[in-house]
């Protein structure tokens, strides 16, 4: 875990929640990086491109304009390309509704941002936690379940 | 005066090991750059004792004996789960250090070590996986996933299961089978 870092990606309009998040990893002082995009269409601007590093986990904020992360959801999960790439809804949303269909639409994990920054901590090092649990035992991601 | 040394990294390196294993009195062998064999099984301390006469030089051996020894547990994790049915019921701290040569505390602390998280969480994430693979493929009840898993009851396996992943093994079933559904 030393020299292998996470490559994270986080989507969201809201410059509170995106400074925020990119603190929260700050104090955390594990081995990630973090990049972050104002909303859909310059995420997935960024994606499209040859040369783009793909992240280990992607963090999508559900309400954007231009794009929605539902959009951007759907859009990942027909490239072939990004198989890879675990998803992780974060969003304000809490109805079962958006969080059942955002995991049958192919969403790992579904995250109800936390307004307290102790708890985003936590739940962010929990997911990083999982995810590398799941790539370093070969585990199957299919199954790559969590809410938080 | 002055003078411009030139000196070649690689010659002063094995001079300094082969010197500093000499020293250690044993049957060695040096292969390659960086690798060293021992011909014979060396003792704690004098394992000890090596690393202490290279530090001074900044050399430091490898700690690689400790992600083996970690591989080699959750290979005997995932076969205590995988296999719950045929092998012997015993404690899995137990179970380990049987199957390992060392007690179960040496095991644990090294484990947590190295992975930053626990034997414990680790046994608990397999039997959680090892669930949503016969909930999927073999559709079997909860309440014989919990009996063949040696679980106490079905109870404590949901709530095992929910407080993992955060979802219930209900929800975990009928997400699966939407996506199943969506994607044919």
């Amino acid at each position: 875990m030393a020299t292998d870092y996470t490559h994270i990606i986080l989507a969201d309009d809201d410059e509170d929640d995106r400074m925020f998040f990119t603190d929260a990893f700050e104090e955390l002082k594990m081995s990630v990086k973090v990049s972050t995009y104002n909303d859909g269409v310059y995420l997935m601007d960024y994606l499209n491109q040859e040369d783009a590093t793909l992240p280990n986990i992607l963090f999508l904020d559900l309400n954007m304009p231009r794009k929605s992360g539902m959009e951007c959801l759907k859009e990942i999960k027909e490239n072939p390309k990004y198989k890879d790439i675990v998803i992780a809804i974060y969003s304000t949303s809490a109805s079962e509704e958006d969080i059942e269909n955002t995991f049958v639409k192919g969403a790992n994990i579904y995250i109800k941002k936390p307004s307290d920054f102790k708890i985003l901590k936590k739940v962010l090092s929990n997911v990083v936690t999982t995810n590398w649990q799941y790539h370093t035992n070969g585990l199957n991601k299919d199954n790559f379940l969590l809410r938080l | 005066m002055k003078l411009f040394i030139k000196f070649d990294f690689n010659t002063v390196c094995n001079v300094v090991l082969k010197e500093k294993l000499d020293a250690l009195d044993v049957d060695y062998e040096m292969l390659s750059f960086g690798e060293v064999v021992f011909l014979e099984n060396i003792s704690d301390e004098k394992h000890q004792e090596f690393i202490d006469a290279l530090a001074p030089y900044g050399i430091e051996i490898v700690e690689d004996h400790k992600s083996i020894l970690v591989q080699k547990i959750k290979d005997a994790i995932t076969d205590m789960v995988y296999n719950s049915d045929t092998e012997v019921h015993v404690k899995s701290s137990v179970y380990l250090s049987e199957k390992l040569g060392h007690s179960y505390g040496y095991l644990s602390n090294l484990f947590s070590e190295v992975t930053y998280t626990s034997v414990e969480n680790f046994i608990i994430l397999q039997k959680i996986e090892y669930t949503k693979q016969l909930i999927i493929s073999e559709n079997k009840s909860l309440t014989e996933i919990a009996f063949q898993l040696n679980y106490s009851s079905v109870a404590h396996l949901s709530t095992q299961f929910k407080n993992t992943t955060g979802i219930t093994p209900s929800a975990f079933q009928r997400i699966i089978a939407k996506r199943r559904e969506e994607n044919n």
